[in-house]
């Protein structure tokens, strides 16, 4: 199945994300932190 | 692996969670999701109240929205907020702000771990009131003049999309900017009463690419509770959001008679998962109901498979898809490749929901109806207006 | 490595906020900060561990050393840890 296309609202390292895309996401699976924003998964009012 | 495919597969607990506390309120919405107006007898009490909070509390969800109806018709609403956040439970409340005076306001910006998010659905009376009526703008306004003269910086100014508001998104922002509170859009779908008015109200397809844009380039601090993420495929930018619908995964509802739903914009027989009452509690729905079993099992997505576009809008609303009639594992109604609107031509009949608690459901006009309805003898406890006795402020 | 514009001190006490609810998941833990509302996703197990022992530990290296973090992994698990100090998540402690 391929990676759906989320993006988290911040990066642990943001000068990672500056580069490809697809280097930021290999970059972003080694970061051992993921911040995600609470109003960003859909359901609540 | 990434933090949302483990949200597919559900958590141990919600991360958050909506709980309609009252089928009560003071407005009459024309789009309400809820289906609000008259209170149910059956809603749980204070005392049940207070054992679900010690139920989010042990299972550490970390906030809930509490909404309804208007939630601070109820008369332990207040007491219930401070028993949550003493309780480890961060409330954020929605409401349409008719008992926020300037005392309550500065209550709650003195309270911690709680937001407060206002409903307006048009920059102007005019756009507003059409949908909310008579009144609610300024009452809405007027609340959130209390909010910013108490110091609550940051609330929440909630506004659904609609034909008739898509191009007041500057004006929005405005208001939101004048009032120091953050400005929230979200998705209009065909829930509760939002299914009649949905062929008149929801977006056309430009005003869709119109809001798209506007996100795109106007959107940075603007919240939309990822409810847009069926317009991703309309570009290259995903909106920010973990794209992904978080019903019975990672949220879910509460109704006010404890009745466990997927989520608030899926209030029927076929999203609801349990009951509070139940044995297990809501701990017990959550881990082990069938319907949030099955909607934590992967899917391969249907017809919306093959679709280039899938990664990007993931198959859209399962609640809008299911409330215009249309197959789960197909096209949203709002299929930005227009599959959702063939889908819909094919259509018979859309299912509605029995869950329903508006105040009026005799043909009348639409210009009458709104706003507290004119004394008359009730048959029932619950059908005596909410705020019988109220008198506010001046 | 990018150099740490915030003071984090590896060297230093640290201790996971008292506003920050950490709860555990099978596949690490969730962390909520009741303070900003942000939500993090903590990756490993270890690093869970980690968080939840700084306040035992008289520095963040004492802490990685407890928790057996392999020495290949120390730099990723430092970055995470300034990331984490950063946001307010952990934050110095006055060790005895």
């Amino acid at each position: 199945m391929t990676e759906p296309n989320g993006v988290p609202t911040q990066l642990a390292d943001p000068a990672a994300a500056e580069n490809d895309p697809a280097d930021a996401a290999m970059v972003e699976e080694d970061l051992l932190v993921e911040e995600v924003s609470i109003d960003g998964m859909c359901g609540v009012y | 692996m990434k933090l949302v495919e483990h949200f597919k597969h559900g958590l141990t607990a919600p991360i958050c969670l909506t709980w309609e506390l009252t089928y009560a309120c003071n407005l009459a919405c024309v789009h309400c999701l809820s289906s609000s107006g008259r209170r149910d007898p059956r809603e749980l009490s204070t005392v049940e109240c207070r054992a679900l909070i010690d139920e989010f509390q042990r299972m550490q969800v970390f906030y809930v929205n509490i909404g309804g109806g208007e939630p601070t018709v109820r008369a332990d609403f207040w007491e219930l907020l401070d028993y949550a956040v003493d309780h480890q439970v961060g409330v954020k409340f929605s409401t349409n702000g008719i008992r926020l005076t300037p005392p309550r306001a500065r209550r709650l910006a003195a309270t911690d771990y709680v937001d407060v998010q206002i409903s307006l659905d048009g920059a102007t009376a005019e756009v507003n009131d059409a949908v909310r009526g008579p009144g609610s703008y300024d009452t809405a306004v007027r609340a959130m003049g209390n909010l910013a003269d108490a110091g609550f910086a940051d609330f929440k100014l909630s506004v659904v999309m609609t034909r008739q508001n898509v191009g007041q998104l500057d004006a929005f922002a405005a208001i939101a900017q004048r009032y120091g509170a953050q400005l929230r859009i979200t998705r209009l779908r065909p829930s509760g009463r939002g299914a009649e008015v949905w062929d008149e109200l929801h977006p056309t397809a430009a005003q869709q690419l119109q809001l798209y844009d506007w996100l795109v380039a106007r959107g940075e601090k603007v919240l939309t509770g990822d409810s847009f993420f069926h317009l991703n495929a309309l570009g290259s930018a995903p909106l920010p959001g973990l794209n992904l619908c978080g019903a019975g995964r990672v949220v879910c509802l509460v109704d006010p008679v404890g009745d466990v739903y997927a989520c608030p914009f899926a209030i029927h027989r076929e999203f609801l998962a349990g009951n509070v009452r139940d044995p297990g509690g809501f701990a017990g729905v959550w881990g082990t109901s069938e319907l949030f079993e099955r909607l934590r099992r992967p899917s391969d997505g249907g017809t919306c498979g093959s679709c280039s576009a899938y990664d990007s809008c993931q198959g859209g609303c399962m609640a809008a898809k299911f409330f215009t009639g249309l197959p789960l594992d197909g096209p949203d109604p709002e299929c930005v490749k227009g599959h959702g609107e063939r889908a819909l031509a094919g259509v018979s009949a859309a299912p509605r929901s029995d869950v329903d608690h508006s105040r009026r459901r005799t043909a009348v006009p639409l210009s009458i109806g709104f706003g507290v309805p004119a004394p008359a003898p009730a048959d029932r406890a619950c059908d005596i207006s909410p705020l019988a006795g109220f008198q506010p402020t001046p | 490595m990018s150099t740490d514009p915030t003071g984090f001190d590896p060297d230093r006490a640290y201790r996971r906020s008292p506003r920050v609810a950490l709860r555990p998941e099978p596949f690490g833990a969730l962390a909520y900060d009741f303070g900003t509302r942000r939500l993090s996703f903590l990756k490993t197990p270890t690093l869970v561990t980690v968080v939840r022992t700084l306040e035992e530990q008289p520095t963040v290296h004492a802490a990685l050393d407890a928790a057996a973090v392999p020495a290949a992994e120390r730099p990723a698990y430092l970055t995470a840890l300034a990331g984490l100090a950063d946001a307010g998540t952990i934050e110095p402690r006055e060790s005895l």
